[in-house]
């Protein structure tokens, strides 16, 4: 039970938001009508999508780290912000874990919500814009930063030897994870889009999202964010039952 | 001042190979030469300034993966490890990516000058401008290219690797080459882009960083 709360909660939480996301009311405005209630279910993807590619570029830096640590310990003069900093990488890394294979699985699982939140978006567009895939730089920019993850997968799967290609990857999702958040985060805000919060359209998270809407909108994010981690942790521990086993055979 | 002298040298010994074989910037002029005469012949004029602009950039983008993709993939394997052994791995990238900054420079200039001569039916009003966009195009194509190449040749297979690692990368930089270099092209005063030109630069600054903090995990085997 110690262990299971939390996914009891993010269960009862999306199926919280499902429903009261499709009964509970919500402001009636001009072109959105019905479909702001796509908030709930659009947005919370992407949420968790930064989360699981967070997991991921932290785990990569973690794998990075198994590389340095014999180096740091023979280097004995080392100062006292180098010894801080070892100090710090010690408590959070666990030399019995494999952490290559929690970066490939959170990056797994965060390219699915990815793809989710592009469906979820594009449905809205087709009865907000008019259509499904109108070429706004923030679908554009959003799918660009899921290619970069695909691309994450086709250098893994170009390098057989298991250590080379846990450090390469690693390496590869570091570089890229700075890229992602500026496709993100900062080249929407330069570009004209029609997306909510975007080029003067009105943001949800200004006057519309009423008292009403956050009911729901809050406990969706947090609830998708746990089913994500859910469902990397999951994936991770087939990944390592499977791995032990091919070492074993 | 260790790290000066080494870079110094390897940019030296960069350029010394270059001049003895020409290869790469024969190779890669070569290249943008005939692509553009190529685009010449199938679109024989370009009225639209739009479409000036998009083609230069597309041109630019494949030239600069051809040329500075060569930089790590070229290397053999003793090469690399003579390097490894004499100098420490900050000053390689370093090296690397200023002589590939100089190449892509000198490369970027003679494209847009034989792009001008061929597409005469427009040139930019603001050249000047412009050219600051070519500039910060080699700037940033090199210091981005130069990482993946380096990832790319560590993963063994290079040439298809390196588009398909490079091109999600390039993007974003290139999204804000392209409304730059468009900002020249209608001809806006200035002030419209130091938005673009300050963003190009910490996006530069932000790829130099990770790769000096990521290269030498890289460079040891």
């Amino acid at each position: 039970m110690k262990k299971t709360w939390w996914k009891i909660l993010a269960s009862s939480l999306v199926v919280y938001s499902a429903i009261a996301g499709l009964l509970l009311g919500v402001p009636h405005l001009a072109i959105l009508n019905e479909t702001i209630r796509n908030l709930y279910f659009h947005v919370p993807m992407w949420f968790a999508m930064i989360v699981l590619f967070s997991i991921s570029v932290f785990a990569s830096i973690l794998s990075l780290y198994r590389h340095d640590k014999t180096v740091v310990q023979k280097d004995k003069k080392i100062g006292f912000y180098t010894r801080t900093i070892n100090w710090i990488w010690t408590k959070i890394y666990d030399p019995t874990k494999n952490y290559d294979l929690r970066a490939v699985e959170s990056v797994n699982a965060g390219i699915v919500f990815g793809i989710l939140g592009l469906i979820t978006g594009a449905v809205w567009a087709k009865y907000t814009w008019g259509q499904f895939w109108s070429f706004d730089p923030k679908q554009n920019f959003a799918a660009i930063s899921i290619l970069l993850y695909f691309a994450y997968l086709v250098l893994r799967n170009s390098i057989d030897e298991e250590q080379k290609r846990a450090k390469i990857s690693a390496i590869y999702n570091i570089f890229a994870f700075p890229m992602m958040v500026v496709l993100l985060f900062v080249l929407p805000r330069l570009k004209d889009s029609l997306h909510p919060g975007n080029g003067g359209n009105p943001g949800f998270n200004s006057y519309d999202l009423d008292s009403r809407m956050r009911m729901v909108f809050y406990p969706a994010c947090l609830g998708w964010i746990l089913i994500g981690y859910w469902v990397y942790s999951i994936r991770y521990r087939i990944r390592s039952i499977e791995n032990k086993q091919q070492h074993n055979s | 001042m260790q790290l000066a002298k080494e870079v110094k040298y390897l940019i030296h010994k960069e350029m010394l190979l270059e001049w003895r074989s020409k290869y790469t910037i024969n190779g890669v002029l070569l290249y943008v030469v005939s692509t553009i005469f190529t685009c010449y012949l199938s679109f024989v004029s370009l009225g639209d300034k739009l479409t000036w602009n998009a083609l230069f950039w597309v041109i630019m983008l494949f030239a600069s993966i051809n040329g500075v993709s060569k930089s790590f993939l070229q290397e053999n394997k003793g090469q690399q490890l003579y390097s490894y052994v004499l100098a420490s791995p900050a000053a390689v990238l370093i090296s690397k990516t200023i002589y590939n900054t100089l190449l892509m420079l000198v490369l970027t200039t003679i494209a847009l000058g034989f792009y001008t001569l061929v597409f005469d039916t427009f040139t930019p009003p603001d050249l000047i401008l412009y050219y600051v966009a070519v500039i910060m195009g080699a700037i940033s194509f090199s210091t981005v290219f130069t990482m993946v190449s380096a990832i790319a040749s560590k993963a063994g297979n290079g040439g298809m690797l390196m588009a398909i690692l490079s091109f999600p990368v390039i993007i974003p930089v290139l999204i804000l080459l392209i409304k730059l270099a468009k900002n020249a092209v209608d001809g806006l005063p200035w002030e419209n882009s130091y938005d673009e030109i300050g963003m190009l630069l910490i996006v530069n600054v932000m790829t130099v960083v990770a790769s000096l903090l990521l290269f030498p995990y890289l460079w040891r085997d």
